[in-house]
């Protein structure tokens, strides 16, 4: 079976269904959203992801209808939605706080939307009992929302969001509050739906592996602006700023010069130190201060000096063992500290590198990236 | 041992200010009026011993109930006490529900201070502010001439001495009653849950009747509950401000302790007053209890 793969923003022709014309939004002469474009197409699910007040929800908000933005425009479908108000707007909201009706039960408050739109008593039962499935909260519908746990009514308010079947579907942290179990299987449900029905998600999420897990693509935002907006990989492999670097996973970051500039360049990092080669992806010049950003998984660690491109001496200080990987913390030479991870294959015993051991590290001239701030 | 007295002293309270004083009245409301002081026979004499015992509750009879209903002026003036505090009630929750909602919806950093001008006629004296009512309802009144003044009207408003009066006393007094428990269920509503209604479908109309109107509802009961068991017994406003065609039986009572002086009957009087009241109380209580397992 033929499989085009799924990147409408790739595609010129494509018209999105959610646009973001230079909307800036303030709270008084707070500014809480500066000057922000962005397009999200058809059936995508859409991360936005970022520190604590960065304005992700103030974003969903302003999606939703609840604030109106300071100046720009928002269209939904083509259409400007600048004055429509929430309850016509094709879009669920899932709230942060959950927003729960206090004197229904999880029945009602998940039939309360449908009730809105639709008379038809049977269509509704049967559209709750499938989203009480869905969200495993069946043996609860009678309860009223203080007699079930967080997590339980995290999951009312998901099915409360997903029962009107929106075109637009925005869930602000919907899984927090779920064990991890329970948040994967929720995650792969998501998908799932997201799959059957042709729904656009935008999901906030503080959890960044659940970004990745779920996102066609993601926007990392900073105090109100959008830093990168890429998919999964891209934004793992080749994040365009220090900043997006350190916020997704793990990193070790060298800042340096550049020595020999060209295709393949050199970055002097250290007195007296061979400098390490890497191949960025735009043209820099000599200089030039950088900084060199490797994910410690791309950084290998053995006791003889390997064939790599870039190898360095160091000491072990400190090694984390998470049980699947171990992470090894090396001091360089001029103390800049690096890290590796290794896979643990063998048990803990047969590990040849402890703490103290001088060893090699190592990587090749195209595993990391070069940032030029 | 301490645990016991700290629990006893509520109860021996409850005992000496209400248990007691409703055990007197009961008592007189059996007894016969009499051309003596106190009013009324028998008296309860110690000093005769077991036989005087036996006598004095042998004297004891149903008679000023029985009375009660010979004469249709009794349970006229219980219907009409239950009417206009009713009607006192409706309409106090249509004053207070809108001036409760807008304090909710004001801006945190004046609610305490709409809350104290809610609470401050408290400040003056309840018969005093009877008193200015008459002042400014009468035909001479502040409010006829305002609107005379104004041309609204010709001839002075007759409002004072009759059942409007009335219900203007009452709302104005009992008002705050009203008011505070449903600001209280108003403010703790949380915003969200509208923007959730409104995002679920509902206009602005319909997510205050969805939403706002049932979680205010113990809020609009216990405020209801406030204002109009008080306002069955009501005897100052009616006698202050309503006419002779004003009917209730917190005068009634008042004027057959104190213009018959007969005692049994106004006891009588006041403890089918009391029966009346009770079921009401603890429909209210019950209410209570059940906000407070809701919150629990
Ligand atoms: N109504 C408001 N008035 C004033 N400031 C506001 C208001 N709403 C949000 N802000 C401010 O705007 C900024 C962005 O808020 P927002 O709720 O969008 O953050 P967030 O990215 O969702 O954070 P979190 O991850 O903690 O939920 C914050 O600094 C917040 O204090
Ligand atoms: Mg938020």
């Amino acid at each position: 079976m033929a499989q085009t793969v799924f990147a409408p923003w790739t595609d010129p022709a494509q018209k999105p269904i959610i646009e973001f014309r230079n909307v800036t939004k303030t709270f008084g002469d707070f500014t809480a959203i500066h000057d922000l474009s962005l397009n999200i197409y058809e059936r995508e699910f859409f991360a936005l992801l970022g520190p604590s007040g960065c304005g992700k929800t103030t974003m969903m908000r302003m999606l939703a209808g609840f604030e109106t933005a300071t100046s720009g425009d928002i269209f939904l479908s083509g259409k400007d939605i600048g004055h429509v108000p929430p309850n016509q707007r094709p879009v669920n909201m899932m709230f942060q706080s959950y927003a729960l009706f206090p004197h229904l039960s999880v029945w009602d408050n998940i039939a309360f939307g449908l009730r809105r739109e639709s008379k038809d008593k049977n269509f509704i039962g049967d559209r709750v009992e499938e989203m009480l499935r869905l969200t495993r909260l069946t043996k609860f519908a009678r309860r009223k929302p203080h007699q079930i746990s967080g997590g339980q009514r995290q999951r009312v308010a998901l099915a409360r969001s997903l029962a009107k079947a929106p075109k637009l579907l925005l869930l602000d942290e919907p899984l927090g509050a779920l064990d991890r179990k329970l948040r994967e299987q929720t995650q792969f449900e998501l998908m799932d739906i997201q799959e059957k029905t042709g729904t656009t998600f935008v999901i906030v999420t503080h959890d960044q592996e659940e970004a990745m897990t779920v996102a066609s693509r993601i926007a990392v935002m900073d105090e109100g602006n959008l830093v990168q907006v890429a998919t999964p990989a891209e934004i793992y492999e080749a994040p365009n700023s220090v900043y997006v670097a350190d916020f997704i996973g793990d990193v070790n970051i060298i800042e340096g010069r550049a020595t020999q500039p060209g295709t393949k360049i050199g970055i002097a990092w250290a007195e007296g130190q061979p400098p390490i080669l890497a191949t960025p992806a735009k043209s820099v010049e000599a200089g030039q201060s950088l900084h060199f950003a490797i994910r410690p998984e791309k950084v290998t660690i053995d006791t003889e000096r390997p064939d790599r491109p870039n190898t360095f001496r160091g000491k072990v200080i400190d090694i984390a063992y998470l049980g699947n990987i171990s992470t090894y913390h090396v001091e360089l030479a001029g103390g800049q500290m690096i890290k590796a991870q290794m896979v643990n294959a063998r048990r803990l015993a047969n590990r040849h590198i402890t703490w103290e051991d001088e060893v090699w590290v190592g990587f090749t001239d195209t595993a990391g990236v070069v940032l030029e701030e | 041992m301490r645990r016991f007295v700290l629990i006893a002293i509520p109860y021996v309270w409850l005992l000496a200010l209400f248990l007691v004083p409703f055990l007197i009245v009961l008592k007189i409301s059996l007894s016969d009026i009499a051309l003596a002081r106190p009013p009324y026979t028998p008296q309860l004499d110690f000093a005769a011993g077991w036989e005087g015992l036996k006598s004095f509750f042998s004297e004891l009879d149903f008679e000023n109930f029985t009375f009660l209903t010979t004469d249709d002026l009794y349970w006229k003036a219980y219907l009409s006490s239950l009417k206009i505090a009713a009607i006192s009630t409706f309409l106090t929750l249509l004053v207070g529900y809108p001036v409760a909602y807008a304090m909710a919806r004001a801006p945190e950093e004046w609610r305490p201070t709409l809350l104290m001008l809610v609470i401050l006629p408290f400040w003056t004296s309840f018969l005093i502010r009877v008193y200015s009512w008459m002042g400014i309802l009468s035909n001479e009144g502040v409010l006829n001439q305002v609107l005379l003044w104004l041309g609204i009207i010709d001839t002075p408003l007759h409002i004072m001495n009759t059942t409007t009066a009335v219900y203007i006393g009452v709302v104005y007094t009992y008002l705050p009653f009203m008011i505070l428990p449903i600001y209280s269920a108003l403010e703790k509503l949380d915003g969200s849950l509208l923007e959730a209604a409104e995002d679920l479908g509902c206009s602005r109309l319909e997510a205050f009747w969805l939403v706002t109107w049932p979680l205010s509802r113990n809020g609009i009961i216990a405020g209801c509950f406030l204002v109009f068991i008080p306002t069955i017994g009501e005897f100052v406003i009616p006698s202050l401000l309503g006419g002779s065609d004003t009917l209730m039986i917190g005068k009634v009572l008042w004027e057959e302790f104190f213009s018959n002086r007969d005692w049994p009957v106004a006891s009588a009087v006041a403890v089918v007053l009391l029966l009346i009241l009770i079921i009401p109380i603890i429909l209210f209580q019950r209410n209570e209890q059940k906000q407070r397992e809701a919150e629990g």
